[in-house]
C-alpha cells in the first residue's frame, strides 16, 4: 500500500446555516487519481479548497503527506489547483502565467525556462508560450491551466470540474490526455466533477458525495457493479430498482427477495444492506438484463420476470427496451446490438432474465427525488 | 472597452477558422452590412452633440485667440491672425502654467494615495454594503462645489475651527497658517477631485477576478506579491483613467485657488477667467485657454504613452 498523501479527518465547513462539509474522512493515497464525484451543492468544491487552503474547516484537520497543514495558507501548502474558471491571468502571456509559480519560488532564470518548455510539452502546447490567453481557444486555456500547476511538480493536483466549459468531444479527448498527463507525472489528482462517465474514465478511485458525506467509497467498478446506497445507484449510471423485502438467507449465500411488484429474486447474501432484513430496493444494472420474447423461460437459476415492451430504442450500439411488468414496475434494458436476434416490438410480452450475482440491494432513501440531477 | 473585448473575440475565432470558413452567403451579409448601418446611426446623436458643443465652440475660441482689439475701447475685435496674444500670453503667464501643473500634480498623486486604498477596501471587503460605502464617498459632493470649498475656509482659518483651539492652547505660534498657501490650495483641489480618481479605480478593481488572486496564492505568492503582481497590473486601466481624470480639470481650476489660496498661488485658470469675466479681454484669454488645452493634450499623451497604452497589458487588463 502506498503512502497516504491527503488525509482529512472529520472535516466539517459550515457557512452560516449550511453544512457544506459533514464530518467527512478520507484518505488518498500518493500518486492515484481520486475523484469526488456529486451533484451539484454536495460539498466537493468546498472540500477541495480545504484542500488547497482557501477555506479554514470550521472542525477537522487536513493531513498533506503526513504533516497538519490545517492553518497553513494555500502558499505554503505544496499543492496546487486548476481552477473551474481557469483563472489564467490576463495580464501575462503563456510562458509568463506558467513561470508565475517558479519566479514566485526564486528559481534561477535557466530553469525557469527549462521547465516551462517542459510543461508545455506536457500539454501538448509548444510555440504558444507568446500568446495571451484571450487569444487562445478554452481548450488550449485548459492546458495552460493545467501546466500552470504541473510546472511546480505539486505533490497533489486538485482540479476542480476542470473540463466543465469544454464541449463534449473535447472534454473526451482531454479526459484521456489528462489520465495520460497523470501517468506521465505520478502525482496525486484529487479531480471533481459532477459527471459520473468523466468518474469512471479517470479515476483509481471514487467518492461519491452527498449533502457534504460521501456516500460510498472506492473503486469505479466497485462503485458502479454494488452501490451501497439508492442514491448511488441512481447518480452513477442507470439502474432499476425495485421494491421488496428480504424473504430468507440460506446457507448457500443466497438471499431470496420477495418483489412487491411479483417474483422473487435471489442475491448473494454480502450484497444486502449491512444489517438489512425488512424493506429494500432490490437493483439490476440495464446492461446486465437479458430480453427474450414470452415462454422462452431462462435457466432455472437465474433471476426472472415477465413483463411487456412499452417502449423500444434503437439507439446504434444497442437497443433500448423499457419493459413493464405485471406489478406495475418498470425496467430499462439495454441490448447490444449484434445484429443477430431479431428484437421484441412494443407491446409484445417478453421474460427478463439476470443472474443473482449481478443482483444487489439497497435501504430506501425518501429524500431522493428533487435533487438527484446535477446542475 | 468595446476595443479589446471584439480584438480578443477575433483573435480567438481567427486562427481555428480563418481560413477554412465558408465565405458568407448573400443574406448573412446584408445582414451584416445593415447591422453595421444600425451601429453609424446610434453614432449619429453623439456625433452631432459632439460637434455642436465641442467642435464649434473650440473653431471659436481658435479663432477669437487670433484676434485683436478691445470690447470697450478699439472698437471692438477684429480677426487679425494675432500670433502675439499666443506669445505674450506665455511670456507673461508661462510661470502660473507651470504652477498650475505642480499643484495638479501634487493632489492627483495624494489623490491616488488616498483613493487607492480606499477603492481597494470597498471593491475587496464591501460585500454586500460595497455599493452603500461607495455612495458613501460621493455623498459629499451632491453639495455645490463652491460651497464645498468655502467650507474649506472655516475649517482651515487662521482663527477657524482647527488651528482657532490649537493656537488658543499654545500648541500652535499664533501666525501659523496655512489658508492662502500653496498647502491650502493643494488640499482643496485633493478634496475636490477625489471622486474622479475614486470612480474609475473602484470600477477597475471590483471587475478583477477574485479568482485570480487566488490563483496567484496557489501559486506561492504571499498577498503582497499577489497585490503587485495581479491585483496592481489589472488595475492599471482604471489608474490611467483616475490620473487623467483628476489631473487635467485640476490643472485648469481656479476655484481652489481663489477660494484658499493667496496671491502667490494664483493657478492659470484664475488667469483666464479674469481676462475673459472681469477684463473681458477675450482673444488673450482665448490664447491662454488653448495653450492650456494643447499642453494637457500634450501630457496626457506623452503619458499614455510612456505607461504603454498601446500595450495588450492595459488592453488585456480591461477586457478581463
Ligand atoms: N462561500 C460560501 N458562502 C456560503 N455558502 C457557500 C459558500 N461556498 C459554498 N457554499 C454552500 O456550500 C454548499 C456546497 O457548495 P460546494 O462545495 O460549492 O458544492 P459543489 O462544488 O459540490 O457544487 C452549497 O450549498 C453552497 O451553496
Ligand atoms: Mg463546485
Amino acid at each position: 500500500m502506498p503512502e497516504v498523501d491527503v488525509r482529512l479527518e472529520r472535516v466539517t465547513k459550515r457557512f452560516g446555516e449550511v453544512v457544506a462539509v459533514d464530518d467527512l474522512s478520507l484518505d488518498i493515497a500518493e500518486g492515484e487519481f481520486f475523484s469526488l464525484l456529486g451533484p451539484s451543492g454536495c460539498g466537493k468544491t468546498t472540500t477541495l479548497r480545504m484542500i488547497g487552503g482557501f477555506e479554514d474547516p470550521t472542525m477537522g484537520t487536513v493531513y498533506l503527506g503526513g504533516r497538519d497543514v490545517t492553518d497553513l495558507p494555500p502558499y505554503r501548502r505544496d499543492v496546487n489547483t486548476v481552477f473551474q474558471s481557469y483563472a489564467l491571468f490576463p495580464h501575462l502571456n503563456v510562458f509568463e502565467n506558467v513561470a508565475f509559480g517558479l519566479r514566485r519560488r526564486k528559481v534561477p532564470k535557466d530553469e525557469i525556462a527549462t521547465r516551462v518548455r517542459e510543461a508545455m510539452r506536457l500539454v501538448d502546447l509548444e510555440g504558444f508560450e507568446e500568446r495571451r490567453p484571450a487569444q487562445m481557444s478554452g481548450g488550449q486555456q485548459q492546458r495552460v491551466a493545467l501546466a500552470r500547476a504541473l510546472v511546480n511538480r505539486p505533490k497533489v493536483l486538485l482540479l476542480d470540474e476542470p473540463l466543465g466549459a469544454l464541449d463534449l468531444k473535447l472534454r473526451k479527448q482531454m479526459q484521456l490526455e489528462l489520465k495520460r498527463i497523470q501517468q506521465e507525472v505520478g502525482i496525486t489528482f484529487i479531480y471533481v466533477t459532477h459527471d459520473q462517465e468523466e468518474a469512471m474514465t479517470m479515476s483509481n478511485r471514487i467518492a461519491v458525495m452527498r449533502h457534504g458525506r460521501i456516500e460510498q467509497l472506492g473503486e469505479p467498478e466497485a462503485v458502479y457493479e454494488n452501490p451501497a446506497t439508492e442514491f448511488v445507484a441512481g447518480f452513477l449510471g442507470a439502474s432499476n430498482l425495485l421494491e421488496g423485502e428480504v424473504k430468507e438467507t440460506n446457507g448457500s449465500g443466497l438471499a431470496t427477495v420477495l418483489l412487491t411488484a411479483g417474483p422473487s429474486v435471489r442475491l448473494p447474501v454480502d450484497r444486502l444492506p449491512a444489517g438489512a432484513t425488512g424493506r429494500v430496493k432490490v437493483g439490476v444494472r440495464p446492461e446486465k438484463v437479458s430480453i427474450a420474447p414470452e415462454g422462452e423461460a431462462g435457466p432455472a437459476d437465474r433471476n426472472t420476470v415477465t413483463g411487456r415492451v412499452t417502449m423500444s430504442t434503437y439507439i446504434g450500439v444497442s437497443h433500448q427496451f423499457k419493459v413493464q411488468t405485471a406489478g406495475g414496475a418498470e425496467l430499462t434494458v439495454y441490448v447490444q446490438n449484434l445484429g443477430a436476434e431479431r428484437s421484441p416490438a412494443q407491446g409484445e410480452s417478453v421474460v427478463l432474465t439476470w443472474k443473482p450475482e449481478h443482483t444487489f440491494a439497497v435501504e430506501p432513501q425518501e429524500d431522493l427525488t428533487s435533487e438527484e440531477d446535477e446542475g | 472597452m468595446a476595443g479589446p473585448v471584439s480584438d480578443e473575440r477575433t483573435a480567438v475565432v481567427l486562427p481555428a477558422e480563418g481560413p477554412l470558413a465558408p465565405p458568407a452567403r448573400q443574406g448573412e451579409r446584408t445582414l451584416e452590412r445593415r447591422r453595421r448601418a444600425v451601429a453609424y446611426l446610434l453614432l449619429t446623436p453623439g456625433t452631432l452633440y459632439l460637434a455642436l458643443f465641442f467642435a464649434l465652440p473650440l473653431i471659436l475660441i481658435i479663432y477669437t485667440s487670433l484676434k485683436s482689439g478691445g470690447l470697450l475701447s478699439g472698437g471692438g475685435f477684429r480677426f487679425t491672425w494675432q500670433w502675439e496674444n499666443y506669445t505674450d500670453g506665455l511670456a507673461t503667464y508661462g510661470s502660473f502654467y507651470v504652477r498650475s501643473v505642480v499643484y495638479a500634480g501634487i493632489a492627483t498623486v495624494a489623490c491616488i494615495l488616498l483613493a487607492y486604498p480606499m477603492a481597494y477596501w470597498i471593491a475587496f471587503y464591501g460585500g454586500r454594503w460595497k455599493s452603500a460605502l461607495f455612495f458613501m464617498i460621493l455623498v459629499p459632493f451632491f453639495v455645490s462645489f463652491v460651497i464645498r470649498t468655502v467650507q474649506w475656509r472655516f475649517l482651515l482659518g487662521d482663527f477657524g475651527l482647527i488651528f482657532g483651539p490649537l493656537k488658543d492652547l499654545g500648541l500652535l505660534p499664533q501666525d501659523f497658517r496655512v489658508l492662502a498657501t500653496p498647502l491650502a490650495v493643494i488640499a482643496g483641489i485633493t478634496y475636490n477631485f477625489l471622486p474622479f480618481t475614486a470612480l474609475p479605480l473602484y470600477v477597475a478593481l471590483d471587475r478583477i477576478d477574485r479568482s485570480l488572486i487566488e490563483a496567484a496564492k496557489d501559486l506561492y505568492a504571499t498577498k503582497t506579491e499577489a497585490f503587485r503582481k495581479v491585483v496592481l497590473p489589472l488595475s492599471f486601466p482604471g489608474l490611467f483613467a483616475a490620473v487623467i481624470l483628476t489631473f487635467v480639470p485640476a490643472t485648469g481650476d481656479y476655484v481652489n485657488s481663489s477660494v484658499l489660496g493667496g496671491p502667490n498661488t494664483t493657478m492659470i485658470g484664475q488667469i483666464i477667467q479674469t481676462k475673459f469675466l472681469v477684463e473681458l479681454r477675450y482673444p488673450e484669454a482665448a490664447a491662454l485657454s488653448v495653450v492650456l488645452m494643447v499642453g494637457m493634450l500634450l501630457i496626457a499623451l506623452l503619458y499614455a504613452k510612456a505607461l504603454g497604452t498601446e500595450d495588450e497589458t492595459l488592453a488585456a487588463g480591461a477586457g478581463a
